[in-house]
């Protein structure tokens, strides 16, 4: 019984950070219709900065700070420098172009940090809480990847649901020309809609990194998952992309507590599979009407 | 002007295509004996990259159906061959390909039916978690498919008749290019046939295809299955060339290389396959080549490779959108109209010859 709590409390809150990955891509999908696989090395990228601020002697809360703005001029970056100039290419052209800015970043990374993966600091505590005398595999530093995680994923349904900015955002995603045509500078929106997504995604990789280590490829397989959660929710929904990440977090925890951690990738696989035959554009997506 | 066979010829995918085959082949074999062995080994390698490219590129450039997966489909096949190979069964080695080939076709119709229901990022999402689940089984069962260390088989042995002396990388490098070359055939007779039409139907548009009474499911499906068996058959020459397969040979970075080295070579395109199977066999070489020529500290000069091979991919995408097969077609029509005016005796082709440039360029630049 100890082991099911324990697998419970460990799966939501890896669940929490492949949620904010999830997020990360779902936000980027619907601003420009990109499916971001460099989100992992951007990720990556901006946590070794933040351990590079860190380790030369500032705080946690700079770093924390430092990751996530350096991940939100990353993503304006990257939108405005290449990828819009293959928003309007065929969709494989697009994928391409962010392997080959995951293969670059990674291969920057280990340049200047080398590829020895290094040990980040955490925020809080990584002991776990004691109730009635058997200590929890929960930590305090659990608590709050949780608490940032549905922090960021409420503010993110304000930003959408109650701001112009956000009205205007979804404006650009859904319709560009009739967007432009009420004023809206659709080119800004775009490149905001990454910045945000990125920022997002550094997020995920500060909470992360306690657990993993800091290497150039330590965050692929959250990556992986983390597009696996976002499939699984419907790539247009970012509630979608909460619930895949802590239905993914929670399923991957017990396979890999009772069945063994090898089997993991497997689950991801058989789980997305049954879910995608049933909802072939996943679980929160809207039914969409195909026109002739 | 044109005598007879020459038109039936021209007239006759069939025919053209196995011209070009034996061709290619003659070709091969004047070729494989002037390489010394190391060459002939990259071009076995370059053989079953090309399997797997053509296979990829008729299911994304005909069908309009992405996968992240086909590294997975060479693990089934690469598996099957060494199962077939090895010990218990013992095949010899083309019965032991026609065996993985099959293998790779059972596993990959239901995974196909799966693939036909989804679209666009959710069929790259599935095929991801294929590539990346499936090699996890050689965990799961050590015991049949060997764990981490995975299956070896005996190098395959050229048959007596071809001499004593006939080297083993020679005789691999015809094993794959065999294979290369009916994947080759096969695939141009498909594409340029009804069902490559009914292909390009459902990609354009699935609605209108399955109006004009295309089963869109169907047809999609056919063409997934048809990349996997292509798949499989890499992964087989792979085995048979390596003489060894394990599930670290096949990891996510495989299929997404897989994928690169189709949209750079020219998505949709036999020809481009064949460039792209070369920079998969050359880039690594040169890449490194080129690092190891600057005198670099160890993070930066291990760490280069990567990088030229980011900036290759971000570069062509930006640059050449169309990958190699483009950028040589759009080169060729601006020249060919060139040459035509300057030599001034070239009649204007009639408007029925120029219907199908594409094919008559693939035939041409396929013959090396």
């Amino acid at each position: 019984m100890t082991k099911f709590i324990d697998l419970t409390l460990n799966g939501i809150s890896t669940g929490a950070i492949y949620a904010a990955v999830a997020l990360a891509l779902v936000l980027i999908w619907r601003s420009t219709r990109v499916v971001n696989f460099a989100q992992g090395a951007m990720l990556m990228f901006t946590t070794f900065i933040a351990s590079a601020v860190i380790n030369s002697g500032g705080s946690y809360v700079l770093g924390f700070v430092v990751a996530l703005a350096s991940g939100f001029v990353l993503g304006a970056i990257v939108e405005r420098g290449v990828v819009r100039r293959v928003e309007n290419a065929p969709p494989l052209n697009a994928v391409i172009l962010t392997l080959g800015l995951y293969t670059l970043l990674v291969a920057i990374a280990g340049m200047i940090w080398g590829n020895t993966p290094r040990s980040f600091p955490a925020a809080f505590s990584l002991h776990g809480y004691t109730v009635g005398g058997t200590t929890l595999l929960f930590t305090p530093n659990d608590t709050f990847i949780v608490l940032v995680v549905i922090a960021v994923a409420a503010a993110l349904a304000f930003l959408f649901r109650a701001t112009s900015l956000g009205l205007r955002m979804r404006g650009a995603a859904f319709s560009p020309e009739v967007a432009r045509l009420l004023g809206v500078r659709v080119g800004r929106m775009l490149t905001l809609g990454w910045a945000l997504a990125a920022m997002v995604g550094s997020l995920a990789g500060v909470l992360v990194a306690p657990s993993v280590f800091l290497g150039p490829n330590s965050f692929d397989p959250i990556l992986i998952i983390g597009f696996v959660a976002a499939v699984l929710g419907g790539l247009d929904s970012p509630p979608g992309a909460v619930v895949g990440g802590l239905v993914l977090g929670l399923a991957l925890s017990y396979v890999s507590g009772y069945e063994g951690a090898s089997l993991v990738p497997l689950a991801a696989l058989v789980i997305l599979v049954i879910v995608l035959m049933f909802r072939p554009t996943g679980l929160f997506s809207a039914t969409k009407e195909r026109r002739v | 002007m044109t005598s007879r066979p020459l038109a039936l010829f021209r007239g006759s995918t069939l025919l053209r295509s196995l011209a070009i085959v034996v061709v290619a082949g003659v070709v091969l074999y004047v070729v494989t004996d002037s390489l010394d062995s190391y060459r002939n080994l990259q071009l076995a390698y370059g053989g079953y990259y090309f399997c797997v490219l053509a296979g990829l590129t008729v299911l994304a450039g005909s069908s309009g159906q992405i996968s992240l997966g086909q590294g997975a489909f060479m693990a089934v096949g690469a598996y099957a061959f060494c199962k077939l190979n090895a010990a218990p069964v013992a095949w010899s080695v083309f019965p032991s390909l026609v065996g993985a080939v099959v293998a790779t076709v059972l596993v990959g119709i239901p995974v196909g039916a799966a693939a036909s229901r989804l679209r666009g990022p959710y069929l790259a999402g599935a095929t991801l978690a294929f590539a990346v689940g499936l090699p996890a089984l050689a965990d799961k069962f050590p015991a049949f498919l060997g764990g981490e260390n995975g299956l070896s088989v005996n190098p395959p042995t050229p048959p007596s008749w071809l001499g004593t002396n006939f080297s083993l990388e020679r005789w691999e490098a015809w094993i794959a290019c065999a294979g290369a070359l009916i994947v080759a055939f096969v695939l141009y007779n498909l594409t340029h046939s009804a069902v490559g039409r009914s292909w390009r139907a459902v990609r354009d548009d699935e609605i209108a295809a399955s109006l004009s009474g295309l089963r869109v499911g169907r047809r999609q499906t056919l063409a997934f299955v048809i990349s996997a068996a292509c798949a499989g058959l890499g992964g087989g020459l792979l085995a048979a060339v390596l003489q060894l397969t394990s599930p670290g040979a096949f990891p996510l970075q495989l299929s997404l290389t897989l994928l690169a080295g189709v949209v750079i070579g020219g998505l949709g395109s036999l020809v481009g396959a064949v460039w792209g199977a070369a920079l998969l066999v050359f880039l690594p070489n040169w890449t490194n080549d080129l690092a190891n020529s600057f005198s670099l500290s160890g993070n930066v000069s291990h760490n280069l490779p990567i990088a030229i091979y980011g900036v290759v991919l971000i570069g062509a995408m930006l640059v050449w959108p169309s990958g190699i097969q483009g950028a040589l077609r759009a080169i060729g029509r601006t020249i060919r109209p060139a040459i035509a005016s300057g030599g001034g005796r070239a009649a204007p082709e009639p408007a029925a010859d120029k219907a199908e440039p594409a094919n008559d360029e693939e035939v041409k630049a396929s013959q090396p």
